[in-house]
Order: C-alpha cells, then sequence, then structure tokens
C-alpha cells in the first residue's frame, strides 16, 4: 500500500509468507480452494461487517425513480466515532434471503440507491467505504429495459467525481462490472480470500471453453486472487483473515476490517479533496501492461514484492 | 525490460509526431457481399459506395475502423493517432488457444494492432477526435491497449477542446487479460470526464454489437448517443440472460429501436444519415472556430436589467395572449399545452 504498513495483528506474518511463496506458479488446488472461500456460505457478507463496525447504523432505501433493491445495502453509520457512508451488494444465506436479495446481483435501482447515498455523504463531508461481493450485475431482461450499463457507469462516474475520502473493499468475490461499479475509489482493499475479476469461473468457462464443467481451468488462467490483484496494481493492499478463512471467525474478520479501515480513512484525511481526486485518477489510469514500440512490455503498475503486513 | 512504476503516459508533442509517422489508410480487397436479411447480392464497390447498407432492405453490414473514418470524414482523409500500440499478455493467458496466437492471428486478419482506430478528422468541417471500435479485431474486446487509446483519446480532445466522436462495436472487455481489462472500465469513465472538465460535447456511435463492459463503461456516457438501427445494446447478451433467468425474450430484445424506446439513446440514425447528422449536432453543441454560436441582438453581452430589456424588445410579437396558454392552432402545433 502506498501509505505504509497498517498495524495487522500478529498473523499478518503468516499471510506474508503465504504471499511470499506464490509468487512463482500458483498451484492450482490452493487457488481453487481460496475461490471457495470467497465463496463459502458461512462467510461474512456486507451487513455481518457493517454491524459490527458501525453503531447507529441507519439504512436508505430506494433510488426515488423505480423501487428498491435488496441486492445492494446503502446509509450510514458511527465507525470509531466518525460518520461513515456504507454501501456494499448483499448476499443471502438461506434460500429465502438468497431469493430476497437476489443473490447480491444488483439491478440498476441498487447502483442508483448508492449514488443517493453517496451525493448525501459528499454533500455532507462524510468518508464513503463500499463492500464489494457479487458474482455480477443482474442479468435481467427488466435490469437491462432500467439501464443497467448505464447505472453502473453512472455510478463509476459519480464515485470518481466524489470530493470526499473513498475507500472499497472486496470483502468476497468481486466479479464483472457490477462490482465495479462500487469499486472507484482512492484505496481499493480486498482480503486474503477474495477475488477480483472480469468474470465469474463460471462465465468465463461458459463462454471461452464452451463448456460449462470447466469453472477450475477458468479459474486457473484469470488467477483473481488477492495477492495478484496486489501484483497488479488492481488492489493497494491485502486484508489478512482469521486461520481457516474470514467465515472461522466473522468478529475477528470484522475487527481487522475495522483496523484497516480506520487506518486508511486516517491516511485519505490527511490529503486534500484535488490531492485525493489526482490519486483515484492515476491508480486506475496506469493499469494495464501493454507493448509499447520503444519500451518492450510496460507493466505500468506491476509490483514485485508481496504485500507490506 | 523496466516494469516497476514505468510511467506510460508520453507527451502530446511525441504522440502527433507517431501519428504523423502513420502509412495510407488501407484498402480493403474488394469484397462481394450477401445480405443476410433479404438475399440480395452486391459488389465490393456497391457496398462500399452504400457504406455498407444494404440498399434494398437497410441491413447493416460491419465496418472496418479505418472505412468508417473515411465514411466520417472529408475527402483529404484522417490523420491516424498511436497505432503502434499493441497489446502484451500480462497473464500469459490460454483458453482453448494462446492469447499470443489470437493477437497475432488477429493481426493477420485485419491488418490492425488492436481493436481501436483514433485519429483527428474534420466531420462536416468540424475538427474532431474520432475513436472508431472495430468488431473484426478480437471481437472489439477492450483490453489494456483499447482502454489506453481511449483514454488518450478523451484527453488528447480535451486538451485541444475539440469534440470526441466515439463509435462503439464491442462485446465487451477482453477477458485473456483478465482483470487487468476489467480496469479499462475505470479507466476510460475516468478518462471521459476531462471533455466534461473541458466543456467540450462526446458523440457517442452505438454499432452492433455495444455489449457487457463497454455498455456498462463509456460507451453508456455519450452528450448525444446515436445507434446504428438493428444494433445490440445490452450489458447481459441474450443467451446469458436467458440462461441465467429462464426468461423468454422477445426477438427485438436489447435491439437499438426498442433501447431508443428504453430511453437508453437519443436517436436510431441510419448510416448514411450519420456524418451528417454528427455534423449538424456539432455546429450546434461545438462550433467551431469562426463560427459564431448565436448572432445575438445588439448588446447580448451585456448584462442585468439593460440586456433583459433589450432582448425583449427585439423578440417578434406573439399572437394571442401573451401571459395565456398556448393554443393548438396559434403557430405552435406541436408544442405542449402549458
Ligand atoms: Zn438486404
Amino acid at each position: 500500500m502506498s501509505g505504509g504498513k497498517p498495524d495487522g495483528p500478529s498473523f499478518v506474518r503468516r499471510v506474508t509468507g503465504k504471499l511470499g511463496r506464490s509468487s512463482g506458479v500458483q498451484v492450482d488446488e490452493d487457488l481453487w480452494a481460496s475461490i471457495q472461500i470467497a465463496r463459502h456460505a458461512e462467510r461474512p457478507y456486507t451487513l455481518d461487517y457493517i454491524n459490527r463496525i458501525t453503531s447507529d447504523f441507519e439504512e436508505m432505501h430506494g433510488d426515488r425513480l423505480f423501487g428498491d433493491d435488496p441486492a445492494i445495502v446503502a446509509g450510514f453509520g458511527r465507525f470509531n466515532d466518525r460518520p461513515v457512508a456504507f454501501v456494499g451488494q448483499q448476499k443471502g444465506r438461506d434460500t429465502n434471503e438468497r431469493t430476497y436479495r437476489n443473490f447480491g446481483m444488483a439491478s440498476p435501482e441498487g447502483y442508483r440507491k448508492s449514488m443517493r447515498v453517496m451525493e448525501i455523504a459528499n454533500r455532507m463531508g462524510m468518508p464513503i467505504v463500499t463492500l464489494i461481493d457479487t458474482p455480477g450485475a443482474f442479468p435481467g431482461a427488466s435490469a437491462e429495459e432500467r439501464g443497467q450499463g448505464g447505472a453502473i457507469s453512472r455510478s463509476m462516474q459519480l464515485m470518481w467525481r466524489l470530493n470526499v475520502p473513498v475507500v472499497a473493499v472486496v470483502i468476497g468475490e468481486g466479479s464483472s462490472g457490477g462490482a465495479l461499479g462500487l469499486g472507484i475509489a482512492d484505496r481499493v482493499l480486498m482480503l486474503e480470500n477474495s477475488t477480483y475479476s472480469v468474470i465469474s469461473p463460471e462465465g468465463a468457462s461458459a463462454i471461452l471453453w464452451r463448456d460449462a464443467s470447466q469453472a477450475k481451468r477458468a479459474a486457473q488462467a484469470f488467477k483473481p486472487t488477492a495477492a495478484n490483484c496486489y501484483r497488479w496494481g488492481v488492489a493497494d493492499a491485502v486484508i489478512p483473515e482469521p486461520p481457516g478463512g474470514a467465515h472461522t471467525d466473522h468478529g475477528q474478520a470484522a475487527e481487522i476490517l475495522g483496523q484497516y479501515l480506520q487506518r486508511t480513512l486516517l491516511e485519505l484525511e490527511a490529503q486534500t479533496p484535488a490531492e485525493r481526486r489526482v490519486v483515484r485518477r492515476e491508480r486506475f489510469r496506469r493499469l494495464g501492461p501493454l507493448r509499447d514500440p520503444e519500451g518492450g512490455v510496460a507493466m505500468a503498475s506491476g509490483r514485485d514484492a508481496p504485500p507490506p503486513g | 525490460m523496466s516494469r516497476v512504476g514505468r510511467n506510460i503516459t508520453v507527451s502530446i508533442d511525441r504522440l502527433r509526431h507517431l501519428g504523423h509517422r502513420q502509412d495510407r489508410p488501407r484498402r480493403i480487397a474488394s469484397d462481394a457481399s450477401t445480405c443476410p436479411k433479404c438475399d440480395s447480392h452486391y459488389s465490393g464497390d456497391e457496398m462500399r459506395r452504400n457504406l455498407r447498407v444494404c440498399p434494398a432492405c437497410g441491413y447493416h453490414f460491419p465496418v472496418t475502423a479505418r472505412e468508417r473514418l473515411e465514411q466520417l470524414g472529408e475527402p483529404g482523409g484522417y490523420v491516424e493517432l498511436w497505432s503502434d500500440l499493441r497489446a502484451a499478455d500480462p497473464l500469459q493467458f490460454t483458453d482453448l488457444k494462446p492469447y499470443a496466437d489470437r493477437i497475432r492471428e488477429a493481426e493477420t486478419k485485419t491488418g490492425m494492432n488492436e481493436a481501436v482506430v483514433c485519429a483527428e478528422i474534420e466531420v462536416r468541417r468540424v475538427p474532431c477526435v474520432a475513436a472508431i471500435m472495430d468488431f473484426s479485431f478480437m471481437g472489439g474486446s477492450m483490453g489494456a491497449v483499447v482502454g489506453e487509446k481511449l483514454a488518450r483519446a478523451c484527453e488528447h480532445a480535451a486538451q485541444k477542446g475539440i469534440p470526441l466522436i466515439i463509435l462503439s462495436s464491442s462485446g465487451g472487455a477482453r477477458m485473456q487479460e483478465g482483470t487487468l481489462a476489467l480496469m479499462q472500465m475505470a479507466k476510460t469513465v475516468i478518462a471521459l470526464d476531462a471533455l466534461a472538465e473541458a466543456q467540450v460535447p462526446v458523440i457517442m456511435i452505438l454499432a452492433h454489437p455495444t455489449t457487457g463492459g463497454v455498455w456498462a463503461s463509456f460507451a453508456s456516457l455519450g452528450d448525444v448517443t446515436y445507434a446504428e438501427p438493428g444494433a445490440l445494446i445490452a450489458f447481459s447478451g441474450p443467451r446469458v440472460i436467458e440462461e441465467t433467468t429462464r426468461e423468454v425474450l422477445p426477438a427485438d430484445f436489447g435491439r437499438a429501436e426498442r433501447q431508443l424506446a428504453n430511453g437508453q439513446v437519443d436517436a436510431v440514425v441510419d448510416r448514411r444519415e450519420l456524418a451528417a447528422r454528427i455534423g449538424r449536432v456539432l455546429h450546434i453543441l461545438a462550433p467551431p472556430d469562426g463560427e459564431a454560436l448565436v448572432a445575438g441582438p445588439p448588446g447580448w453581452a451585456q448584462g442585468g436589467a439593460e440586456r433583459v430589456g433589450r432582448v425583449a424588445q427585439s423578440l417578434p410579437s406573439l399572437p394571442g395572449k401573451i401571459m395565456g396558454r398556448i393554443r393548438p392552432g396559434s403557430g405552435n402545433d406541436d408544442g405542449p399545452v402549458a
């Protein structure tokens, strides 16, 4: 992370060691296991974190245009005695709740509700934290007809324009534009076992291998782990999880997330809005390697070192 | 190979220099075509003359990016920009075949280096920057090079204070570049805002298809958005939707005409009208230097009550009661009844 070493708990060293070993070819089974942890049925979801790290959380509902989207939670709360806006995709744990939350797949109303809350936060000078956890935006005819593409792009545009500090945290699976729609931030953090990818392994399997059973191979090809995203410059820090994964101890997972958020917000609050916007633009502007006629392969923002612990 | 912290931003001067070094536009071999909609048969010359629209039924054939530039521009052509940027293979990606092979094949097939061509061009006497996507290069997919060229096009147009025309024709983000391809959505959305800051308009042309991460990023953020007839415009394609939700979709799902009804585009414009239509709106939104937007009444630039008075005096008198309702038949048949 550009802003120094967060005060992590004692097992940070263990995580760093693991990341260090994986700098060569990653073992297939490790990678697949990590992806399974990212989507574990008992993994803490957005509200599990919000309810643990905030007090007086007031959830907002509705986009004032069409409806309310339960796949996205948005509201205001107190985090370490500071007002903070939180927005995130929300998955459900049992069948009823999964259906109600549409598996964390947001519709245009969700992004528009998020934008409404972010505009209020921006006006009040309140930092914004997004928690990303989705297999993608909802692929449905109604969502398309109400402008799914424009909802995502306008959400990104608004996040880029914000004057207040913005932190995005990938807490589970971050797949496709549906994830990135909440991902334009001054800092992007990823939980140790989270993934951030252009498409889910299952989606890629069907499209690229024309065979739905090739998800494991697709995952191996995309390597969308937190450690790799850190190396690519997509993530600014990797947040450790309790041993075995965040699902083993929601309380500890939330406590560690809170520590990283506190540290990151303090760093960002020390900067002016103009300084933050320059960094926000540059961190996305430089992502993506290409062959420059004079410079060979230019990995614009790649990092060789493992994340600081 | 320097990987860490390499700065890929180069000065505009150097970019211009690179641009002028480029070859003349490549002529495509004359290719006969059969219309998939009405089975009419045309020679390549007929197709080119008719802008690759079927004269019988209006079906819009695909067009390469460089032929698009010739269709939009004045005789005398365009100056291509940044055409020597090429894709890297950050993931060493292989699906059914290696990504590196796919790039080589696309280069050979299309004679292009990437799925977007950027140029300086004049459309109906308005100097513009144009970024034209080409579906024939890996489905027009957006990887790091497409993202970089689009970002440069935005920055270049904003810096010069001239309009940007983007023509999208893309299946979305380029899977083979993984997460870094996804990030090009963010890059292009942010870069596009440079034009808003420079108060310069963005004209977006949605050609078939405009889907996935391209529709969900820059392509849905035009100031004026035209779609070509029949173009599929969607975040999720019909097949994905049908497989995920078991919905049965209408045949025209996501098509330009339906997206006009959905409020997603400003107009569906026949390709044969496109350059004139873009030119017309640009002369309103961004008249070129020396062409006054409004020949206002005397004292237009003065402020305050004096100006208001002068403007009021210069207005033609209206029939009927000034403060009353605008009645149908009072010279404003299509107008609203207030
Ligand atoms: Zn025809």
